[in-house]
């Protein structure tokens, strides 16, 4: 058991049990605090894949503006009742059936896939993801289209989104 | 001469020959690095309370404390046993939980962004090649502390001012992070080292509007200066930290004059050139005094805007955020990337002087188009004030 | 050194997580948390191959931070539905939400 073994198990541990204390938890803003620490051990797990820009990003973008969005509306929309009772539905069962199957049809496919066990590569020194990372969202060849793509997603939803949510003046 | 590498390299060689592995050796000499830079780090934060007081009194034209010890020194000492042995009163209702770790996650996310700064030419905390986007990753999260702070307080003036404050932050945090992108596209690289090492002249003086822009959004970070509506006293009694008492409040005031000087740090590493200036190459140790000049310098500015504006309303706030900063630094921000790619291979007097006039022509021509917008808001609104007028001309005047 | 297989079944645990919430839950923002877990774990599983097989190629990366833009814009298109929808109805309990139902 090496101490990067050790890790990855804790962390991987922590990130599931506060998966599972968000989709359990019956005050919701305690579900969305345990989402942010779900958010913050996935960012760990990326700083252990090598990829630290995508882990400092998903701190800013998930943590950073996602998670407080979500804060925010659940504090908009809250009513005090609501917080007593059951917080699932009468389906619960089924769907706790379905993510098993489904869980367990996933893990059959694992087996039956003989790159499971690929073993780590060390990357090369001289590469420096930053870098690369920046020149393939902006090269012509490579996916400059699908970065434009994206701004014209995100100016649609904020537009979107700041039309929906407008206070209307003549209702 | 460079005390703090020769005494790590002494220690490794010491463990080592005590025959412990050499992973081990590593995660004991990582421990000591951030126990000694962690208390640096909250020894700047006792000496900026001092500082406060001090030149917030002279601002003020008053002497400050001066009772306790020479010059008041003892003053914050005196501080910190006075909130150390307050009652810790939790009122009733309160979320345990986010209640109690929202003072430590305010001065912790300011306590990791020392980890960042290169102290010296050879000291740093960690050479992380992202340096500039954990400083706003860092920002962030202390965004969710002060909503953790203020809805656990079962308040309903704490969660206002928590959601003002929120607001402003996560505003002002955009600006924020196109003005870092500027000194990331000179330097090629987000790495603060990097960025430090690239300075051969300071990037003050090549994009000083950039320098602006980020220490204005730093303030509105700060919460301090004329952008502190939501922990002014006279507005919402203490804001989101109304219902902490003793050290837990200690630990908001403490992390918010320390992120002062943090922002400071982090303004003379990315403009001032860092631990940069005369004969540090020989005397590495030198490094760390020029810093805490320029960041003591810094601190210095802030608490100057802080001292002597007004407050400014929120929606004058974010107004001057949406409409004004933010388009201004993205078309700074186009300017300069234009810039640099067209002249980065000419003489490097030609490349500052030509970045200089470019930066002054963009804040010219920012500053006189909110000139003229003022000129016609003016006239807007004076034309719609009913004054008291004599009875002649309120015959001729309409009444619109 | 830890193998490809524990990164993808702890994805496959969280998006299984994330399903259930969307499944379960009666309140219409623990469903859209429960939506978020899902696009994690997807994140997370493309990073991993990323890392794992074609680690000179910087493909798997660009992937992943389109889901980031992705995720972001269906989040804030979404809370701004909810609030809407609250504003009208005074509830956002999924099940209450009801009106087009034949």
């Amino acid at each position: 058991m090496t101490a990067v073994q050790i890790i990855f198990l804790l962390v991987a541990a922590a990130t599931l049990g506060a998966g599972l204390l968000v989709v359990t938890a019956h005050n919701l803003i305690h579900a969305a605090l345990w989402l942010v620490v779900s958010l913050f051990g996935i960012a760990v797990l990326y700083v252990l894949l090598n990829a630290g820009f995508l882990a400092v990003a998903q701190v800013v973008i998930y943590i950073g503006a996602i998670a407080i969005l979500v804060i925010f509306a659940i504090m908009l929309t809250r009513k005090v009742a609501a917080d007593s009772g059951p917080q699932t539905n009468s389906n619960w069962g089924w769907g706790a059936a379905l993510a098993a199957a489904l869980f367990g049809a996933l893990f059959w496919i694992f087996q039956g896939w003989p790159g499971i066990n690929t073993a780590l590569q060390p990357l090369s020194e001289s590469q420096d993801t930053v870098v690369q990372l920046g020149q393939a969202l902006l090269a012509p060849d490579e996916y400059l289209l699908v970065f434009e793509v994206a701004s014209v997603l995100l100016l649609a939803a904020l537009i979107g989104s700041i039309m929906i949510a407008r206070v209307r003046k003549d209702s | 001469m460079d005390p703090i590498n020769s005494i790590a390299n002494w220690l490794e060689g010491l463990f080592t020959g005590w025959g412990l592995a050499p992973w081990l050796v590593n995660l004991i000499l990582t421990g000591l690095g951030i126990v000694v830079l962690s208390t640096v780090a909250l020894i700047v934060a006792i000496v900026c309370v001092w500082i406060e007081r001090k030149v917030v009194a002279r601002f003020q034209d008053r002497l400050g404390p001066n009772r306790l010890g020479p010059f008041g020194l003892v003053q914050p000492f005196a501080d910190i046993l006075k909130l150390l042995l307050k009652e810790d009163i939790t009122p009733t209702g309160v979320d345990k939980i986010p209640y109690n770790i929202s003072p430590i996650i305010a001065l912790a996310t300011v306590l990791i962004l020392w980890g960042i700064i290169p102290l010296t030419p050879t000291v740093l905390g960690s050479d992380i090649n992202v340096g500039v986007l954990f400083i706003v990753a860092m920002g962030a999260i202390s965004t969710l502390g002060i909503i953790m702070a203020g809805w656990a307080c079962n308040n309903k003036y704490a969660l206002l001012g928590a959601f003002r404050m929120v607001a402003q932050m996560v505003s002002y945090e955009v600006p924020m992070v196109i003005a870092l992108m500027i000194p990331v596209i000179l330097a090629s690289s987000m790495g603060i080292h990097q960025i430090v090492e690239s300075q051969s002249v300071w990037y003050i003086f090549v994009v000083p509007l950039a320098a602006l822009i980020f220490l204005i959004s730093s303030q509105a970070e700060l919460g301090r200066g004329p952008f502190d509506l939501a922990e002014a006293e006279s507005e919402i009694v203490a804001g989101f930290h109304i219902e902490y008492s003793g050290m837990k409040f200690g630990m908001f005031y403490a992390g918010e004059l320390l992120h002062a000087f943090t922002v400071g740090a982090l303004f003379a590493s990315l403009f001032l050139g860092g631990w940069s200036g005369p004969f540090v190459e020989q005397v590495p140790m030198l490094g760390v005094v020029y810093l805490f000049t320029k960041a003591l310098f810094i601190y210095w500015v802030i608490m100057w805007i802080k001292y002597s504006l007004p407050r400014l309303r929120i929606d004058h706030m974010l107004s001057f955020n949406w409409k004004f900063l933010t388009p201004l630094a993205l078309a700074l921000l186009m300017v300069v990337a234009l810039t640099h790619k067209l002249l980065s291979n000419t003489d490097p007097w030609v490349y500052v002087l030509s970045m200089l006039v470019a930066n002054i022509a963009v804040g010219w021509i920012a500053l006189s188009l909110a000139r003229r917008r003022a000129i016609i808001e003016r006239k807007k609104f004076e034309e719609n004030r009913a004054l008291a007028r004599p009875a002649e001309s309120a015959a001729a005047a309409p009444t619109s | 050194m830890i193998p490809l297989s524990w990164y993808l079944i702890f994805a496959a645990a969280l998006f299984c997580t994330g399903l259930f919430g969307v499944l379960a839950r009666k309140n219409s923002i623990a469903i859209l948390m429960g939506i978020e877990l899902m696009l994690n774990s997807v994140n997370v599983n493309l990073v991993a191959f990323w890392r794992y097989r074609t680690p000179e190629t910087i493909t798997g990366q660009v992937f992943a931070i389109i889901v980031f833009a992705v995720a972001a814009a269906e989040v804030a298109v979404g809370l701004a539905l909810f609030i809407s929808i609250y504003r009208r109805r005074n509830t956002v309990v999924a099940d209450e939400i009801n009106l087009l139902k034949w």
